[in-house]
């Protein structure tokens, strides 16, 4: 990223942000020594970490600079009864245990900063333009909505982290994805990235830092810009970023790890600093015109087998290069699907709404928008799980806890919940399901399980119709399908 | 970590595309705690498949995977290298990795070697004309020979080195302790702190 002519033109913003983290230049095809400001950690990918260090004899170096929170094994029920499965229980045991040990401040289940790492890390204002973050999890993109160069890391280097606050990396390559445009009514952040997915494909992004410009970007809410960022991992590049600009500034000011007073004032300057300098150059640059995106789903199995929701199920055998074609077919043979059928004719079992990508407040308040005073499809189950203990505060506070339940959905406690099987959270064998979460891989909502990724809109719109759809595919009819002798308001 | 030279073993063909990591190990083996024992949850979906290539007896005890484009997207689950590992995996070979994959497995002493596509299906030709046929795997070289066919594959020389010299990760960046700290010294107070807890 530090290339030698770097002094001669400008820079991007991620080669801004790693400059200024440069603990020792790598020399003769060494990686860089990187320093990293925040560390987030959960149970599942730290345990192995904790006991190299134990077994190095070695101290976490900055405990000032790290922060963990349970989320992926945590029940979205009954979360005041000890965790019924024992092995989920145990890896949560261990990280209190190594928390304590380490001098490791911990959300713990039922805390009132609980929730799913990518969700707590904004919250707190901790996250914040111009840092480094990483975390055992591959969706760390996410905090890089703020201008942050954020990323996962394996077990390895989370104890590499904890050991030394660094990371040896060699540079990321930069790329470009600009969205130009308006979006259409329906149309939102979770509908270009999948759409940028399926352009650039699940490798497409591999070895980048992937920059998200242009007036479309600029206009989304910070909530918008993390779900992008959020999926930047499903096209294979290791972080995604925006750069911090106004709204950045408003989201973060007066949270409770933001900067204040004196600090706050130098950080702003500082941050306005970061934006892609107009001579800079990337390495690869990707368009998408936002006028003519319509809400986008996936038919098959990785986050780039998507279409339009107005279009059908494509046809393996009109795709050339062998390899993918294979996948769609192999695709298409476990999510039960034919080519050809309309994707808006797919019936779902189920409807999940939430995970790191798509379970902030906006999200929950876009998805009551469009249920308020409907009824849910009688044979579709709703589940609506905040992604954080203050999100849930939060809606229920707006009454949106009430929306939900007179929809017929249930309303859960805190968690990554049914993103993937690691929780009580799961879908049954064959069950299909319009999720908000960023995988449709084979069984990662639970064994045999089909997963359809959708935005929240898509989402509501399905729970209503009980096939793939939009807000625009509700009729009059839809409106009002009251419970009987319920009062309800639209 | 154990010092990587040259390797023989059988060879597997996986001849898919995208093999993500939630197929090389699903999410219910992640509740453990252990960094080792992970063998019987690898491609754990896929070996309920009396006909997956991993259960058929030519390729029993292989150490050489050689799979399509794009393996180890998805999660950063370090769990994926693992359970490679423990199943006797030393080697994968393939066209493209996803970059938290190959990361993790250079610190595990799994090589990851990118070769060409038009090698991959030379590779698979080599193999499933002699089904349980060995691979050699020499890091000094960066080539893969099965029977009468060698070709090169790729890995970045950092790595290479590493697995060369079996050389720990943390030991090396703690060298440069006083350039961590030189660091911290002029790190900006407007940076982030988890501790002391605001609210």
């Amino acid at each position: 990223m530090t290339e030698n002519d770097s002094a001669l033109r400008g820079r991007t913003l991620a080669e801004k942000v790693w400059d200024a983290h440069l603990v020792k230049k790598g020399e003769d095809g060494a990686p860089d020594l990187l320093y990293i400001d925040l560390h987030l950690v959960h149970e599942v990918t730290s345990p192995q970490a904790f006991d190299g260090l134990r077994m190095a004899g070695r101290p976490v170096r900055r405990p000032d600079l790290t922060i963990a929170t349970e989320d992926h094994n945590t029940p979205t029920l009954n979360i005041g009864r000890p965790i019924a499965d024992l092995t989920s229980r145990t890896q949560i045991e261990t990280l209190r245990r190594n928390a304590e040990e380490f001098g490791i401040r911990l959300h713990s289940l039922g805390d009132l900063e609980q929730g799913i790492v990518h969700v707590v890390g904004p919250q707190l204002g901790l996250t914040m333009p111009g840092i480094t973050v990483v975390c055992g999890d591959s969706h760390t993109s996410t905090h890089g909505a703020f201008g942050a160069m954020a990323f996962g890391i394996g077990t390895s280097e989370v104890e590499h982290v904890l050991a030394t606050q660094t990371l040896p990396l060699k540079p990321f390559k930069t790329m470009a994805i600009t969205v130009e445009g308006e979006l259409r009514p329906g149309v939102t952040a979770k509908d270009i990235i999948l759409a940028v997915i399926a352009k650039i494909g699940t490798g497409g992004g591999q070895g980048y830092v992937l920059e998200y410009r242009g007036s479309a970007i600029r206009s989304l809410s910070m909530e918008g810009r993390m779900t992008i960022c959020n999926m930047s991992i499903e096209a294979g590049a290791r972080a995604g970023m925006v750069a911090p600009d106004e709204t950045t500034f408003a989201y973060l000011k007066g949270r409770p790890h933001a900067p204040q007073g004196a600090d706050w004032d130098a950080a702003v300057e500082y941050w306005r600093t970061l934006a892609t300098d107009d001579d800079a150059v990337f390495d690869a640059e990707v368009f998408l015109d936002a006028n003519e995106l319509e809400p986008f789903v996936t038919w098959g199995t990785n986050p780039g087998q998507g279409v339009s929701l107005s279009e059908s199920v494509p046809d393996p055998s009109t795709i050339a290069d062998p390899n993918e074609r294979a996948a769609a077919e192999r695709a298409l043979e476990y999510m039960d699907l034919r080519a050809g059928t309309s994707m808006k004719d797919i019936p779902v079992d189920a409807v999940f709404m939430g995970s790191c990508t798509n379970s902030r407040i906006e999200d929950l308040r876009a998805f009551a928008s469009v249920i308020r005073g409907r009824q849910k499809a009688p044979n579709v189950r709703v589940m609506v799980v905040p992604g954080s203990a203050r999100v849930r505060i939060e809606a229920e506070a707006e009454g949106l806890h009430k929306v939900f339940e007179e929809f017929g959905a249930e309303w859960r406690f805190a968690g990554c919940s049914m993103c993937l099987g690691m929780n009580p959270d799961q879908l049954a064998p064959g069950e299909r399901c319009a999720s908000t979460s960023n995988r449709n891989f084979e069984g990662r909502q639970g064994k045999g399980g089909r997963t359809h990724l959708v935005s929240p809109l898509v989402a509501a719109a399905t729970a209503i119709r009980g096939t793939l759809s939009s807000p625009s595919d509700l009729q009059q009819g839809d409106l009002l399908r009251s419970r009987a002798g319920e009062e309800v308001t639209a | 970590m154990e010092k990587f030279t040259v390797h023989s073993g059988v060879a597997a063909p996986l001849k898919r595309s995208n093999v993500d990591t939630d197929q090389i190990i699903p999410a219910q083996f992640l509740k453990r705690v252990t960094k080792t024992g992970f063998e019987d949850a690898l491609f754990h979906g896929w070996r309920q498949d009396p006909e997956f290539v991993l259960n058929q007896p030519h390729y029993q005890g292989a150490s050489v995977l050689v799979a399509g484009p794009d393996f180890g997207t998805g999660s950063s689950r370090e769990h994926a290298v693992w359970a490679l590992r423990d199943f006797g995996f030393r080697v994968v070979l393939s066209p493209r990795f996803a970059d938290i994959f190959r990361g993790n497995s250079g610190k595990q002493g799994l090589v990851t070697g990118v070769v060409a596509e038009d090698d991959l299906e030379k590779l698979w030709g080599a193999i499933e004309a002699a089904p349980g046929i060995a691979a050699t795997v020499d890091l000094v070289a960066k080539s893969v020979s099965i029977g009468d066919l060698t070709v090169p594959f790729d890995i970045d020389e950092y790595t290479r080195w590493r697995l060369l010299e079996g050389l720990d990760d943390i030991a090396l960046t703690l060298r440069d302790e006083a350039l961590i700290a030189e660091y911290e010294g002029r790190r900006e107070s407007w940076r982030p702190t988890t501790l002391p807890v605001r609210s």
